[in-house]
């Protein structure tokens, strides 16, 4: 559980880390729907190639990268071997008793699992060098013209950074209550799991009725700040777009021609 | 001549309005805070403090009395004018943080008043150097103890300039080593720029350090006064629930032995002074 890095961030000065969150948003965004231009052998090949350049520029280690993504990855060869043994097509390679595996059966399970891995890279490399409340300012401002179609943009990001701020504090209250409800002799751990089960509620309902509590004392403590919504509202945390930015996406497009060029 | 920071009149107030059995949770209640004063609100559990704490901050509306605010009557359009120039410290430290980090919680106030920019910088920096907690910018909450995280909180009440800092039972989830922290600081504020305080407690240890004392009981103002003169109603004031704080209990079972005190120690250290002046005196 420790080992997962989905969702946490690593601070650092890379390339990657200083670059404006508005552009890593939207360069992975596009970087997304670039991966299915690919589908060719040599277009696999370079999406790999820009991934791992990509890693480099952002000075996250692959041995990290590969030991946090685990369980992704079991995920991700388990793909592969259901495209092996069942993809029918091309030339016949392996034929042993009920085993037939064909060609394309190899290259389709290659080419999917290189996706999968591409775009589990690529999301984790954004959320490990960009802070949440980055994530969250980015998003509220690229999102900003879809306030016009009465999407409540500034209400979204601000209801992320709250839940984001008060994860750490429930996991300590879960913690606490855990081991007020053990210390009374309820056990979470062992028996059948229709016990096991039962022994999380009176876990939860605290849990909840707590969350509620401080929900109500947030709401005052805004209130009395001043809180009126996002109208006239001003930022703390102010974005800066450099040449990096523009560096970065005018990089992409190039990458994007080159996958087009490669396609068959 | 003082100026009037504050001013309630003839506050009435029941969260059940439609039940006459209900009973009044405050119940005409007029007191007045000048600018400079530190005033505490004292009183036990269910004595109506913290209702008066929500409605001189406009989160509850009363059916009767009325509350001024620098001079200006408080009504549904000056409301958010008015809570700009009152800052406002809760209980619980956890719940009133709203920001992801130190400087973000300080910046709420002033992102919400539209503060432009540069001049937010410069007073989140301000702000949280009056509480000494400058090179905690970075910090996220759940790093913090109680009394930094309180202390942040009384950043972000300050960062508005407001004229009146209203504790509300701002000390009591605190432990003592926190709670000293956060009086010191409210202390230092005092001594630098003169604000007014306005705290809510149940610590008379906290409310001892004030200028002047009311004493809640039962939704209705018991007594007013100086410290001095509340802790005089001695035996009155233990019935109802509060306790003396311990240099006033000292000298009062000291004198009741036989050894002759002034008795108007405020703190330990009079106390202690007051012992040796007696004991000089033989």
């Amino acid at each position: 559980m420790t080992k997962m890095i989905f969702g946490r961030f690593l601070p650092g000065d890379s390339f990657v880390h200083k670059m404006d969150p508005r552009a890593k948003l939207l360069f992975v965004f596009i970087f997304i729907i670039a991966v299915f231009i690919a589908n060719s052998t040599w277009s696999y090949a370079a999406l790999l190639v820009i991934t791992l350049l990509i890693m480099l520029m952002s000075k996250i280690k692959l041995r990290y990268l590969i030991n946090g993504l685990k369980p992704v990855l079991i995920l991700m060869v388990f793909t592969l071997l259901l495209h092996v043994f069942f993809t029918k097509g091309g030339a016949l390679v392996v034929d042993f008793g009920w085993v037939n595996i064909y060609e394309e059966g190899i290259r389709q399970g290659i080419f999917i699992s290189v996706r999968f891995l591409v775009l589990v890279f690529i999301t984790s490399i954004l959320t490990l060098t960009t802070s949440p409340i980055a994530i969250t300012d980015g998003l509220e401002i690229l999102l900003s013209p879809f306030k016009k179609v009465k999407l409540p943009v500034h209400e979204l990001a601000l209801m992320m950074s709250i839940a984001l701020r008060f994860i750490p504090t429930l996991m300590d209250e879960t913690d606490k209550i855990m081991k007020a409800q053990m210390a009374r002799g309820s056990d979470l751990t062992t028996g059948p799991v229709k016990d096991r089960v039962k022994a999380v509620v009176p876990l939860l309902i605290p849990l909840f009725v707590s969350a509620f509590k401080r929900a109500e004392d947030l709401a005052t403590a805004m209130e009395v700040r001043g809180y009126r919504g996002g109208e006239g509202r001003t930022r703390y945390r102010l974005l800066k777009w450099t040449m990096r930015d523009t560096l970065a996406l005018l990089a992409l497009l190039v990458m994007i021609a080159i996958l087009v060029l490669l396609r068959n | 001549m003082m100026n009037e920071i504050l001013k309630l009149n003839n506050i009435t107030f029941t969260y059940a309005p439609e039940q006459e059995e209900v009973k009044n949770a405050v119940e005409d209640v007029s007191f007045t805070v000048n600018e400079g004063e530190w005033i505490a609100i004292v009183g036990h559990n269910g004595s109506g403090k913290s209702t008066l704490a929500k409605i001189i901050n406009g989160l509850l509306f009363t059916e009767q009395g009325t509350v001024e605010v620098m001079q200006k009557l408080m009504n549904e359009e000056n409301l958010w004018d008015i809570r700009s120039q009152m800052g406002m410290v809760f209980q619980n430290p956890d719940n009133q943080f709203v920001g992801a980090t130190v400087q973000d919680d300080v910046a709420f106030a002033l992102e919400n008043n539209g503060v432009p920019h540069e001049e937010m910088v410069a007073r989140v920096h301000e702000a949280l150097a009056q509480v000494k907690m400058e090179q905690f910018l970075d910090h996220e909450p759940q790093h913090l103890s109680g009394g930094q995280k309180q202390r942040v909180a009384i950043a972000g009440a300050l960062a508005l300039k407001p004229r009146l800092l209203i504790l509300d039972e701002a000390t009591s989830m605190l432990d003592p080593q926190g709670r000293k922290e956060v009086l010191a600081t409210v202390r230092k504020l005092r001594e630098d720029t003169g604000l007014t305080v306005l705290s809510i407690t149940h610590d008379l240890e906290e409310a001892i350090l004030a200028d002047r004392l009311l004493f809640m009981n039962g939704g209705q103002k018991f007594a007013e006064g100086t410290p001095k003169e509340i802790f005089d109603l001695g035996d009155q004031l233990i019935e109802l629930g509060l306790d003396l704080p311990f240099p006033i209990k000292m000298s009062k079972l000291l004198m009741a032995q036989g050894v002759s005190l002034q008795g108007n120690a405020m703190s330990e250290e009079e106390l202690v002074n007051d012992i040796w002046i007696s004991n000089f005196k033989k």
